[in-house]
Order: C-alpha cells, then structure tokens, then sequence
C-alpha cells in the first residue's frame, strides 16, 4: 500500500510548486506530506518554495501596475509602413 | 459596404489598438522590441486578410487572434532552437540516484530570510535577473503563470502545450529560480 505513495524527490518538488498554485489534487498532496516524513532536502525546499511564492506575489502585483504603451513616433511610423504595404 | 468600411478603418487602427496590442504582447514575451514586431506583423497581416474579415467579431478581437497566433509561432520557434540556453538539471534522470537530488544543487538552509524583505527593490531586480537567466520558453510559462496570473487552462491553450507539460515547466523554472537567488540573494 505505501509503495503507491511512494515518490522520488524530482516528483516531489513538481507537486510541491503546482500545490503554490493551489492545483495539486488531494492524492497528490498525500503523496508530498509521505514524502516529507522522511526526506529533510525536500522538506527544506517546500519551505523556502512557501517564502519565494510571496516574493513572486509582490513582484507580481508590481508588475502589473506598469501599462505598456507605444511613443507617438512608433505609432506614426507603424502608419506609413501600413499605408506604404496597402498602397 | 461592409468593405468600404473596413478600408477606412486601416488608418484608425493604429490609433485604436495599437496600444492593447503591444501591451498584450509584451507580457508575455517581455521584450518590447519583439512585442513591437509582434504587433506591426499582426497589423500586416490584418491588411492582408482584410478581405476575410466578416465582422462577426470586433475589429480588436479579430486582430488579437492574429497576435495569439503569432505569438504561439514565436514560442514554437524558441521551442526548437534547442540547446541555445542550457537547462540546468536539478535531479538525476537515470541510475539508481534516478529523481534524486543532485548533490550540488540541493537546497540549502538560507541566512537572511527574513520577511520584511520582500518589499526590499534590490531583492525584486535581483529576482528579475534570475528569470531573465531561465531559459525563455520557461520564462515565458513562469512569467504567464506567476507574474500575470493566468489561469493553467489559458496558457495551455494559447501555448499548445498540456496541463501536465505546464506543471513539467512551472517546475523546472521555479528549482531553477530557487538555485539562482539561493547563489545570489539568500546565502551571500
């Protein structure tokens, strides 16, 4: 029975960062917390994934904020290339 | 009629979505250059298949579709440009060691990891370095997924890849990730 719930650090860590999405399905999360019983690297990983998710989090929320926009010129420009294509 | 309109309509575009178009694209290639070219090749190609247009949708519609094609095709095209940014392998893929830890790139107890420090500016461009250094097509998913906050179900679809090649991705980029800010931030 424990063999099915048996996984290698590699499949643990994949279902530790999709469980930062919070995408990780109920036997998947099993799965991770067998693992962590025993396995201390993977544990330590799962921690630091939790400190870098907030990272990511404020970079994200930051990152949104900036609006990407074309100069006036770029866009003049853009005009005659399109005007020149269907003349 | 419905083409006359259409025509009189080129000069406007520009004006009119131009700016939704390169904001579109430069999230998620995140190079404005290349999102500049993303978007003057949409309006060529909306001048060539103008004809086509049947205005079933919105103009902005229309030509955000062309752009999510270009878009994929600039992704396929890094997709096989293999081994032009190396990827670094976190775990061993054969042997008795097969989905174990490498010895040098397991995660080590981190020194200053302290909360505050999250709104820290240097930490973010620091943090901006490490992606930039991931290969592009996994900045690209790690960007779409973490940075922009799509749903799984609209980077699959607008890649062409699955759920499980996502997760496969998300993975590789964020162990990748770990390890560079582990080397550049948290124990220097």
């Amino acid at each position: 029975m424990f063999k099915k719930l048996k996984i290698t650090c590699n499949e643990a860590t994949t279902i530790c960062d999709k469980n930062q999405y919070g995408s990780a399905t109920l036997l998947e999360k099993i799965k991770l917390n067998f693992h962590l019983l025993w396995c201390k690297i993977c544990f330590v990983y799962t921690k630091q994934n939790t400190t870098l998710t907030k990272l990511y989090k404020g970079h994200a929320s930051n990152c949104k904020e900036i609006k990407y926009c074309l100069s006036l010129e770029e866009k003049e420009l853009l005009k005659k290339e399109l005007q020149n294509k269907s003349a | 009629m419905k083409e006359e309109i259409h025509i009189i309509n080129f000069d406007k575009w520009i004006d009119n979505y131009s700016d939704y178009l390169f904001n579109y694209a430069a999230v998620r290639v995140n190079d404005s250059d290349l999102a500049k070219d993303l978007v003057q090749d949409t309006f060529f190609a909306g001048l060539k298949s103008a004809k086509n247009f049947q205005g079933k949708s919105t103009e902005r519609t229309w030509l955000v579709s062309i752009l999510k094609r270009k878009i994929i095709d600039h992704y396929r095209k890094i997709n096989s440009k293999k081994g032009q940014a190396e990827v670094r392998m976190n775990f061993y893929n054969d042997g008795e060691n097969e989905g174990n830890w490498i010895e040098e790139r397991v995660p080590q107890s981190w020194d200053n990891q302290s909360e505050k420090d999250i709104e820290n500016k240097e930490l973010r461009s620091q943090l901006d370095i490490c992606i930039n250094k991931l290969p592009e097509k996994y900045a690209m998913v790690f960007r779409m997924k973490t940075i922009q906050e799509f749903e799984t179900e609209e980077i699959c679809k607008e890649l062409d890849i699955t759920a499980s090649n996502l997760w496969v991705i998300i993975h590789r980029a964020r162990t990748q990730l770990r390890k560079c800010m582990e080397d550049n931030w948290f124990n220097i």
